[in-house]
């Protein structure tokens, strides 16, 4: 397998140089191959990530297919006005000129996806390959097989195998990719050749949760943001939250209360509860749960079924901070309550950390909430609210730090395959003899009032004044 | 003024503590240093010629007061959040915003060895600056440069060759820091027929685009001229000309050039001269002056392809001039290379200019000038492929400084049951139905009166 993918960045560029990509009938025709994939095989998407997954079929659609089909609706939708010139106001200086901006595709781009919503990370960008005019080869992740192997053939069926290529194995395979020479790389989870990355990667996104607040509809939102995505395993899924101490029994009860109402008594019997991954990653969250210094401060749950690869929905209070709990992304049902003595702590204990992909306050306090978002950075951010930010495609979505670096969704996926061209045109009339040799002093005091943009400037310099 | 490895960890850790005390976040903060900056180019214009002129020969230019202007006059409105339009069904209002930070940014200028007016004049901008916790000028050759390199950063911002390029995006992967990279390539000059005074105009542009920024030595400067075999004489001759009137004949007694930055440089512009066959194909110029760094302009006709004066980015003053049956070949010409930071296309030609933008791939394109696309603070400077990425210039400074972050926000009213288990295959078809934006469907659903096909699946 490793033999074959030497060489597919070169052919895809000779496709490239072609040009076929570019044309705006290419990009329409594959972004509705993409859509014609999202709608009639939703089944079969829904089986792969059940199998890869134990994905429930409402978060295979609310995730993962929704998502893909309105990505490609919208870019089908907006094309022709992202691939417009951007016209741009020019000033004095370069008078007399137009001036825009043209984007134009990088290249050949490579995107490496990840296992949790595999479909979708793998979907997403390659929309904004193709609606930018690139050739594409994807590396769907090994780690989620059947989705991988769906994707394959889905894409060679009804795409143009030519430009769009499906890339399948584990690290050798991806090894090999990255030693060729790509225009932009995609990385969700290249110095070499100076290529431009996106990396989508994680972090630990913390909850502030405030008191004064609708306690149900934030336990229910939290729930929701963490246990029904995925099981926890979600880069955008709340990882600990901070609560003061008066409030954190509270919230554990509303907690609790809420998580009967969705999963029943015995949440490892619920069908609506996604499964770890794999082995490996059930014993790395086991560990976490079996810690000594967490062990004994469970308050809900704990339960696993290593046969089943599921743990229950799990919340631990007052983890210590030097846990492995609280040193790591859980990437699992297990949620630590971290308390503090004024909510304003929070922002401190925040910012001790690296800065995640996304942080979350639950407030009616306007000014607790302007201080938050002024003093945490972050990828992104919603007030009384859990991941939703990614819903909407006018927001960019993307890390800052060490949670990554770029960001796509709606024109930004565009935006981050392409390079924003500027063109400058001028005409021959209106040569200012002062740019030219040889430098007097009278032409360095007209230049000077010309690049200050003054009117009064200018006359004064053109009378010699 | 070099400081050791101990110093540099200091200096990071106070500018640190300086980012995190929150300081440089306010607007008053900012437009304070920029006025600072200002003052500082204004105070000091003599010095900073002076000093320019001892490093390069160079004569003043005023660009950095321009971008300087621009920035204050604009940061408010840059710093504003913005709106974001919310297209998802729902019922409610729902605001959303972005809104952008400051972060921490090295900014390296590796490759020249700094005169004494240059060092003063580094002590002179980092006193001028209200609090220097928050601005450093570190100086030093490549062994500072390494050790600032091991450090932590927020961002790094480079401007010099694709060989360290590589050295810095490379340390930068160690703590996934962003980068910008300003790199520079063999800009080439696209140059159709003209009638004439508008050749005329378009030659003039063209010396100025080559020997005008710092003698060639301008990741943006003309590198190479393309043109139609038979305008080539016309070409030659009126380049003679217009650097006989713009500089001078004699390379002893150049006027309103730079010299080359320092003998390493010298060395290897002269070397690309030695190359067999390179040598031959001189038509004007070529005579240098080893004590003072001079080169003269020098143009060259149909020098060997193969040769590193056709290979690598010249960047100083020789001028090669490659001849083509058809102008359009140049596109070709110009894809079989690496992408360039700019091309230059000097024609009239609509179809020709089409061509140009769909079919090659630059860092920016400038239709019948050369290097002006610089001060155009509404267009974005910044490379592609060898040439770079990133961008800077204008508001695009300020974004390429800055994490855009997104942010949401919601009521606690209303709720929507259909998104939380146990689920069932009323929620599910809610969900599909509101995705949808079927309103129709989704009251009907709500009523009753939509039939559900499959049964119950919940536990």
């Amino acid at each position: 397998m490793a033999m074959g993918v030497e060489t597919v960045a070169e052919d895809l560029r000779s496709v490239y140089s072609s040009g076929k990509t570019k044309g705006l009938e290419w990009r329409v025709s594959q972004l509705k191959a993409l859509l014609n994939i999202t709608t009639h095989h939703e089944k079969e998407i829904t089986e792969a990530l059940r199998s890869d997954l134990n994905k429930p079929e409402l978060e295979a659609f609310l995730h993962e297919i929704a998502g893909a089909t309105s990505a490609c609706k919208l870019a089908l939708k907006e094309l022709r006005r992202w691939t417009r010139p951007e016209k741009v106001k020019t000033s004095m200086t370069t008078y007399p000129s137009s001036a825009e901006i043209v984007s134009e595709p990088l290249g050949v781009v490579l995107v490496i996806s990840t296992w949790n919503y595999p479909f979708l990370l793998s979907i997403e960008p390659v929309i904004g390959a193709i609606a930018a005019g690139n050739a594409v080869v994807l590396k769907p992740s090994e780690v989620a097989p059947a989705t991988s192997s769906l994707l394959s053939k889905l894409l060679r069926e009804y795409l143009d195998v030519s430009a769009v290529k499906v890339v399948e194995g584990g690290v050798p395979e991806t090894t090999a990719l990255l030693e060729q020479k790509w225009d932009k790389i995609f990385y969700t989870a290249a110095a070499k050749h100076l290529t431009p990355v996106v990396l989508e990667l994680g972090g630990k996104c913390p909850v502030v949760v405030d008191s004064n607040i609708d306690l149900k509809v934030a336990a229910r939102r939290i729930i929701s943001g963490k246990w029904a995505c995925n099981s926890g395993q979600t880069c955008v899924s709340p990882d600990y939250i901070v609560t003061t101490k008066e409030y954190a029994l509270k919230l554990v009860d509303s907690l609790s209360c809420e998580l009967e109402n969705f999963y029943g008594k015995d949440p490892l019997l619920s069908n609506d509860l996604s499964s770890i991954i794999n082995s490996r990653h059930f014993d790395r969250l086991t560990k976490l749960l079996d810690d000594e210094k967490v062990s004994g401060k469970l308050v809900i749950g704990g339960q696993r079924d290593r046969a089943k690869l599921k743990i229950a929905p799990t919340v631990v209070l007052d983890a210590p901070q030097d846990s492995l709990v609280m040193n790591e992304e859980i990437f699992g049902p297990l949620l630590p309550i971290v308390t503090v003595t004024k909510i304003e702590d929070s922002i401190g204990l925040i910012n001790t950390k690296e800065k995640p992909l996304a942080a979350y306050m639950f407030t009616n306090d306007k000014k607790l909430k302007e201080e938050f978002i002024r003093s945490v950075s972050a990828g992104g951010m919603c007030i009384n609210e859990i991941a939703l930010h990614l819903a909407e495609h006018t927001l960019p979505f993307g890390g800052v730090g060490e949670s990554g670096m770029g960001a796509y969704h709606g024109k930004y996926s565009f935006d981050a395959f392409s390079h924003k061209k500027p063109v400058l045109q001028r005409g021959f009339n209106g040569d200012v003899a002062a740019r030219y040799p040889p430098y007097t002093p009278w032409k360095l005091k007209f230049l000077k009032a010309m690049l200050s943009g003054n009117i009064l400037s200018i006359l004064r310099a053109l009378i010699g004044w | 003024m070099e400081e050791g490895f101990e110093g540099l960890s200091q200096s990071l850790s106070g500018l640190k503590r300086t980012f995190r005390s929150g300081k440089t976040r306010g607007v008053e903060w900012r437009k304070a240093q920029l006025r600072a900056l200002l003052k500082f180019l204004a105070e000091n214009e003599a010095q900073i010629f002076e000093a320019l002129k001892q490093d390069l020969g160079k004569h003043p230019i005023g660009v950095v007061k321009k971008s300087a202007d621009h920035a204050l006059l604009h940061i408010q409105k840059w710093m504003a959040p913005k709106r974001a339009n919310y297209h998802y069904f729902c019922f409610h209002q729902e605001l959303k915003y972005c809104q952008n930070h400051w972060a921490l940014y090295l900014y390296l200028d590796p490759g020249i060895s700094p005169s004494h007016q240059h060092a003063r004049l580094c002590l002179n901008a980092q006193s001028l600056f209200i609090w220097t916790s928050a601005v450093k000028v570190i100086e030093g050759g490549s062994d500072v440069a390494e050790q600032l390199l091991q450090q932590r950063w927020d961002k790094i911002f480079f401007t010099g060759s694709p060989r360290v390029g590589r050295i810095i995006m490379s340390a930068a992967a160690k703590h996934l820091t962003p980068v910008t990279l300003e790199l520079g390539g063999k800009c080439p000059v696209i140059l159709d027929s003209f009638s004439g005074s508008d050749f005329k105009v378009a030659v003039k542009r063209i010396a100025g685009g080559k020997w005008g920024p710092c003698a060639g030595q301008a990741c943006i400067g003309i590198d190479y001229v393309l043109v139609q075999q038979n305008l080539a004489p016309v070409l030659v001759e009126s380049l003679k000309s217009c650097i006989k009137k713009f500089y001078g004949e004699n390379v002893k007694t150049l006027q309103s050039i730079c010299r080359i930055v320092n003998k390493h440089h010298f060395d290897r512009i002269r070397n690309l001269l030695e190359e067999p066959g390179v040598a031959a194909s001189i038509v004007y110029g070529g005579s240098m002056d080893q004590d003072n760094l001079m080169i003269e302009p020098t143009i060259l006709l149909d020098p060997p392809l193969d040769a590193q004066i056709m290979t690598e980015e010249i960047f100083g003053p020789l001028l090669p001039i490659v001849t083509l049956d058809k102008i359009e070949e140049s596109i070709d010409f110009i894809n079989e290379r690496p992408k360039p930071l700019a091309i230059y296309a000097f024609t009239k030609n609509k179809k020709l200019k089409d061509q140009i933008l769909q079919e090659t791939s630059s860092g920016s394109v400038t239709f019948n000038d050369a290097i002006i696309q610089f001060i155009c603070d509404t267009l974005p400077f910044g490379g592609i492929g060898q040439s770079g990425f990133g961008r800077y210039h204008g508001k695009y400074s300020f974004d390429t400084f800055s994490h855009e972050k997104a942010v949401l926000h919601r009521t606690f009213f209303p709720e929507f049951e259909p998104r939380y288990p146990p689920w069932n295959d009323f929620k599910l078809d809610f969900i599909r139905l509101a995705y949808n934006l079927d309103y129709v469907g989704l009251l009907l659903l709500l009523l009753g009166l939509r039939r559900i096909f499959t049964p119950n699946r919940s536990r």
